[in-house]
């Protein structure tokens, strides 16, 4: 019989958000056991990774986000390989797989999210992947000898990510969008022109307004042999990519009588709405401080610090949520790209203020006087300082115009905003300083 | 050891703490701050870190002739006549660290400082959109963030000791 264990803080998932939360429930709670499951085998890797594993074959430990030991010097025991199955909400209890029951005080689902595999016809074929894990990189690898064209389903972040992952590996790659340009969801319209310059200058090729009606297969081998457009029009490839979107992975919640919306609805503590069971990163919906409801932001930073957040609170210090947004930062075919918030107004109550020169674009969405989106193209170093404008809603109407012009920087903002931010508060006492006068009277040294 | 401090003895600017953190929290800070008041914008504190982020080591090397050409890890900002330099304040909550998408930021919990592990940084710049005070800089060429490391192994930052006017200060701090 499966020994059954018991654990102050059980957190499943072994990425982003549950690093987070781990990590933080450590810097209050030395000892409270901590276990945590994953049904991918390896220690915590940085997913966007997957792509350099792809185009370079990166080692694994390169793709660690933590070092080797991180589970044992924080004393967590680490369940890897292993699925939960069930979880009792009620009785504090989970379920592995393999047989295996677990009782917990405080639970954090991290369980991320999964690819959405459309309805096509021929999409269990031999050559069609998802893209969302180490294991998904490995198997594209092992498949791609003999491949010379692939079409890519979806020409969102991680479309555009393994585009340029196949690109460097010499294969002749189509990308298949929908909507009427790529990264339509997270760049503004003249950002997505930009990214599919990039892209097309890099050789790919991009086909927007269509979707693929069928997956066609080589009568001989099993093989995708070619894929067809809504319109009747066939683009041949030995791979496809499905890269249409991730989804919340709620599957565990079902029948606890967790509240689900698109994710898993988590309040301000990053709490859902079963006692002593929290949630967060891609299966969450959280708090979005753009658009003062909870959203989907399945992006990284979201979910490490929405992890944070769970881990304090679970630990018992509460602690809230100042929440996230989207934000982005694309780094593909040599053009760097970061966008935040709303990046395409919603409707015309807003105002945009835009600078385009060269090869850089810098855009600002307001309404009423904050800050409530943001896109960068290349000249990007600056961005973080609007980001935080828009982050902790700074009225920016005094000075608007500088937030896209070529020399901005923190002298362009009010004094009152840099100063007390970059000197010394008075609160800091002068014996604090550090110098490295000697004290007279003392010589010393030849 | 001075510099321990309570969270919920800080009080701050008008656009920090970024992110929310737990009360009492011990936290440590070590920090250079200007004195605009006195800073001429003579840009010594610019030269002194480039070269101190050189290979070389040499001025002339350091700004003629390496490549990559080293980079300094402040801005000078400039709007006459105010001028100050900026620079990678080690926050304590520090945004970058928990925006890094592949583990090559941290904060050493012991010095207060953040530190990058120029190996494992992929130059995705996930960190430069959420920096408050732009104060990260991408290394082109090699694709890397670099920032100021309060010029470990010395005893004061370069730019610190190197400024005739004394417009920089080192401090640990207890906020
Ligand atoms: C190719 C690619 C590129 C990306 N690029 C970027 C980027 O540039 N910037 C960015 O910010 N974000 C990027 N992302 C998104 C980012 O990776 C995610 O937002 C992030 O990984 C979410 O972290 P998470 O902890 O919520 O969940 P995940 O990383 O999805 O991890 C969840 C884990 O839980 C496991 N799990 C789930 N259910 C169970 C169960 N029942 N039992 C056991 N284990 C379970 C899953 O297998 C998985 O290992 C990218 C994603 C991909 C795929």
């Amino acid at each position: 019989m499966a020994k059954i264990e018991k654990v102050e803080y059980l957190i499943i998932g072994n990425s982003a958000g549950s690093i987070g939360a781990a990590e933080a429930i450590r810097e209050t709670d030395k000892a409270g056991a901590i276990t945590i499951i994953s049904d991918e085998p390896y220690p915590a890797y940085s997913r966007p990774l997957i792509s350099e594993y792809l185009a370079e074959r990166c080692s694994l430990e390169r793709m660690l986000f933590r070092s080797p030991d991180f589970y044992k010097v924080n004393n967590i025991q680490a369940v890897l390989g292993k699925t939960v199955e069930r979880l009792d909400t009620e009785a504090h209890t989970i379920e592995l797989d393999k047989g295996g029951r677990i009782i917990w005080e405080k639970l954090l689902l991290a369980t991320g999210g999964l690819p959405v595999v459309p309805q096509i016809e021929g999409v269990a074929r031999r050559g069609v992947f998802t893209f969302t894990t180490l294991d998904d990189a490995k198997a594209i690898d092992r498949f791609l000898r003999g491949v010379a064209g692939a079409v890519v389903i979806g020409g969102g972040l991680i479309g555009v990510s393994i585009t340029e992952a196949l690109v460097k590996r010499g294969i002749k790659v189509t990308v298949v969008e929908m909507q009427e340009r790529i990264l339509n969801t997270i760049l503004d319209e003249e950002a997505s022109v930009l990214e599919e310059e990039a892209l097309r200058q890099a050789g790919a090729s991009i086909v927007t307004g269509h979707t693929v009606a069928k997956i066609s297969c080589d009568s001989t081998k099993d093989a995708v042999s070619s894929v067809t457009l809504d319109d009747g029009n066939s683009i041949p490839c030995n791979l496809v990519i499905l890269a249409i979107g991730v989804r919340p992975r709620t599957e565990l919640t079902s029948g606890t009588g967790i509240k689900i919306n698109r994710g898993i609805v988590v309040d301000r503590y990053m709490a859902t709405s079963s006692p002593d069971v929290y949630a967060c990163g891609d299966a969450a919906e959280a708090y979005d401080f753009i658009y003062g409801e909870n959203r989907l932001n399945p992006v990284w930073p979201n979910a490490y610090i929405g992890g944070r957040i769970a881990g304090f609170n679970m630990a018992g210090v509460p602690t809230e949520y100042s929440g996230g947004t989207a934000v982005n930062s694309l780094r593909y075919f040599g053009l760097d790209v970061v966008s935040a918030g709303m990046v395409t107004p919603l409707d015309d109550g807003y105002e945009v203020l835009s600078e385009k020169y060269d090869h850089t674009y810098k855009k600002v969405v307001l309404k009423d006087g904050f800050v409530v989106g943001m896109v960068f193209a290349s000249d990007i170093e600056k961005s973080g300082i609007v980001f935080n404008l828009m982050k902790d809603r700074v009225k920016v109407d005094g000075f608007k115009q500088a937030l896209v012009a070529d020399n901005f920087g923190l002298v362009s903002l009010p004094e009152k905003i840099w100063r007390p931010q970059l000197e010394m508060p008075p609160s800091v006492s002068a014996s604090s300083i550090i110098s490295t006068e000697q004290p007279e009277g003392i010589l010393m040294g030849e | 050891m001075t510099g321990w401090a309570r969270r919920d003895s800080m009080a701050y600017g008008s656009y920090l703490p970024h992110i929310a953190i737990p009360k009492g929290r011990l936290i440590y800070m070590r920090r250079i701050y200007i004195k605009e008041e006195v800073c001429i914008g003579c840009h010594l504190c610019e030269v002194y870190c480039q070269l101190q982020h050189s290979q070389s080591r040499d001025l002339i090397k350091a700004f003629k002739r390496e490549s990559p050409r080293p980079l300094s890890r402040l801005r000078m900002e400039e709007k006459r006549p105010v001028s100050f330099s900026v620079r990678c304040q080690h926050c304590d909550e520090s945004p970058c660290v928990y925006a890094c998408l592949t583990g090559a930021l941290s904060r050493d919990p012991d010095s207060g400082v953040v530190n990058v592990d120029e190996e494992r940084c992929i130059g995705c710049w996930t960190c430069i959109l959420v920096c408050p005070f732009g104060a990260i800089r991408q290394e082109s060429l090699q694709r890397k963030m670099v920032k100021c490391d309060l010029c470990q192994g010395e005893d004061m930052p370069v730019c610190v000791t190197n400024c005739p006017n004394e417009a920089l200060v080192y401090a640990e701090t207890d906020i």
